[in-house]
């Protein structure tokens, strides 16, 4: 006999997309397991343990050299290797060491890369080893702090990037291999001939992608708090909210992606061209206040900028969501822009 | 509600539809009464399919008026409508990874009324099955499945677009057992095929389509009485035969010819073919092969189109 509805249609659906891809095991893999590898090989990559000493080559010639090294190693923030000229210039080259010295008479000649940071602080300490060795005084005795703050350090600020960087990925590859798999397996147009709302179709997707959010993110967190120390500054609750904004943020541009392809190679190439300039730009792995002043308008309108500025501040530097309003409502215009014109021009055959 | 619009569930008229390099639908009237199975018998590319989608509100159509249980499409109550009718598409696969408990529930749950999951998967024999995924059904399975889909909501209509094409015979035996029940039950179905036997078999009425038109309507019986004849003979023979001759023989409505082999629609075969054995002598030929038949929908086909079903 007909009976009554048994369920809502957006708890059904929802419950299709969580089980289609609980049962699909690369996926879990690529969304679970992958970021938390990536945390680790970063982390591991840039800790910062002691301060890495500063290598520098000399280049052997006669007794000078000998003379010269036992003289730099007075220093503890120095490690000096005697090299033929030949070798201490690959060694420059390829990065092994960030000075070569030179003993010349009775001076040295330096012949390091200004273009490197590292370079360029080696310069000055390997001079000025050298110079107090030969005797000069200091003219004013001087105090040191030395400052080593959590939250400062590389895996610090890369956390809050890895996990943006994620959250677009999942969002991007996620929604939009199901939506184009389902569209030319002509699934949406069995969905289209039933009085299902299409609204309550994509929104399944947004609802789903919250439930793996919420793990996704505390798989990284926890993980870098376990290994490396890391911890979240501002409170649990904002970056609880601004997880949930990133994650609809990028569900709605995954859907708008997905809104018209027929074939899996159409979504990929589009959903790359989309991707690409925010994994560059975005700073996840370095700053994107290094990219010149005439790009800054354009990176900072890129929600990936937007979530990872936002969740940088939160996370390292404990601040509220009140003072992140701007890049807040970049993300709030694009999820909500995206998702209305996703709508309107998605395509259910 | 005039008395017309509650017999009739499904109507459209002066029907057309413009592909960019091809008329797909080209001036279709149909008109199905509640209560029967109504077949769309044709070639792959007759028109069939788009001629369904049209009619269940997938496709937007160019010209003509179509009206599916006194409701139109585009009215601004489309999900309504969509509540009162069942639909299988030709070639939908559904998520491999859930089980047929778990598409049957979500389909379930888009509908405001209709069956309980578990007596649909009875109607559908996939008890055994209750639990399987998708991916792991048979190809009967997965169609027995995506016709219960269909029958979740109790539909009043029920649109099957080629649902047995591509099953071996005991599967399509199976669903055919599930379209017999439902129309027992008072429902109304509009399928479409491309094999006459099952046209036959299931459907009161069958309208045989060919270029985006309907050629012939009628039930199956009356379309085969409308050979003029109930029985075929197709034979070949080594020497070409002349046409006018066997077409003044007695008992005989029709001559089609296709390369070397003749076919004859016949009235009285005891007389057709004594007088076809000595034609054949007389023109000093041979018989290689003389097989003969009882008319069926094929026939009617090729005697309207001078092409077979299959290969049309």
């Amino acid at each position: 006999m007909p009976e009554a509805k048994e369920s809502h249609p957006l708890v059904e659906l929802t419950l299709t997309r969580i089980r289609e891809f609980l049962r699909e095991k690369e996926a879990v893999f690529w969304v679970f397991v992958f970021p938390v590898l990536m945390t680790f090989a970063l982390g591991i990559a840039f800790r910062n343990t002691a301060p890495d000493k500063t290598l520098v080559a000399i280049e052997a010639g006669d007794v000078k050299a000998t003379e010269t090294a036992s003289l730099l190693s007075r220093s503890p923030e120095i490690a000096a290797t005697v090299l033929s000229p030949d070798e201490a210039s690959r060694a420059l080259r390829s990065g092994k060491v960030s000075i070569v010295v030179k003993p010349v008479d009775n001076s040295f000649e330096y012949r390091f890369d200004p273009t490197r940071p590292e370079s360029r602080a080696a310069r000055l300490l390997v001079d000025d080893v050298l110079q107090r060795g030969k005797g000069r005084a200091d003219v004013v005795s001087v105090g040191e702090a030395k400052i080593t703050e959590p939250g400062a350090r590389y895996v610090d600020f890369l956390v809050p990037g890895l996990i943006g960087m994620n959250m677009m990925g999942s969002g991007l590859w996620g929604l939009g291999f199901t939506v184009v798999i389902a569209r030319s397996r002509k699934i949406l147009k069995r969905f289209a001939a039933t009085p299902m709302r299409r609204s309550h179709y994509l929104l399944s997707f947004m609802l789903s992608r919250l439930v793996f959010l919420v793990l996704e993110v505390a798989a990284v967190i926890i993980f870098a708090t376990l290994a490396f120390g890391f911890t979240v500054r501002g409170s649990w609750l904002s970056v609880a909210l601004m997880t949930i904004l990133g994650g609809f943020t990028f569900s709605g541009i995954g859907l708008l992606v997905a809104a018209r392809p027929t074939t899996i190679e159409g979504v990929s190439g589009l959903m790359n061209f989309i991707m690409l300039p925010m994994w560059l730009l975005s700073g996840t792995f370095f700053s994107s206040e290094r990219f010149p002043q005439i790009l800054q308008p354009f990176i900072q309108a890129l929600p990936l900028t937007a979530l990872n500025n936002v969740l940088r501040s939160l996370m390292n530097e404990g601040a509220t969501l009140s003072s992140n309003w701007i890049p807040i409502a970049i993300l709030l215009i694009w999820c909500v822009v995206s998702f209305v014109v996703a709508l309107k021009i998605f395509k259910w055959q | 509600m005039s008395t017309q619009t509650s017999t009739v569930a499904l109507k459209c008229a002066g029907l057309v539809k413009r592909f960019a390099d091809v008329t797909a639908v080209n001036g279709l009237d149909l008109e199905v009464f509640k209560g029967e199975c109504f077949g769309l018998l044709g070639p792959n590319g007759a028109g069939k399919t788009t001629t369904v989608e049209i009619l269940e509100g997938l496709t937007p159509w160019d010209e003509g008026t179509v009206e599916i249980l006194g409701q139109r499409w585009s009215k601004g109550d489309d999900r309504t409508l969509r509540e009162r009718i069942g639909v299988q598409l030709q070639e939908t696969q559904l998520p491999e990874k859930v089980t047929v408990v778990e598409a049957l529930r979500l389909f379930r749950s888009f509908y405001q009324r209709g069956h309980n999951v578990d007596e649909v998967i009875h109607t559908v024999a996939l008890e055994e099955k209750r639990n399987a995924r998708v991916g792991k059904l048979s190809g009967g399975q997965k169609q027995r499945l995506a016709v219960a889909c269909a029958l979740v909501s109790d539909p009043e209509l029920l649109f099957l677009d080629e649902p047995t094409t591509g099953l071996d015979p005991q599967a399509r035996l199976s669903l055919w057992d599930i379209v017999e029940k439902f129309r027992a039950g008072g429902g109304t179905i509009l399928l479409t095929t491309h094999y006459m036997e099952e046209a036959a078999r299931l459907c009161d009425r069958v309208a045989i389509m060919d270029h985006g038109k309907v050629i012939a309507l009628g039930t199956p019986a009356e379309l085969i009485e409308s050979l003029g004849a109930d029985q075929i003979v197709e034979f070949s023979v080594t020497k070409q035969l002349a046409n006018e001759a066997l077409e003044n023989l007695p008992a005989v409505t029709h001559l089609h010819k296709r390369d070397g082999d003749y076919s004859l629609t016949v009235s009285e075969i005891g007389v057709a073919l004594p007088a076809l054995l000595a034609e054949i002598e007389q023109q000093q030929s041979e018989i290689v092969t003389l097989t003969t038949h009882q008319a069926t929908l094929e026939d009617v086909f090729v005697s309207l189109t001078g092409r077979m079903l299959r290969d049309a």
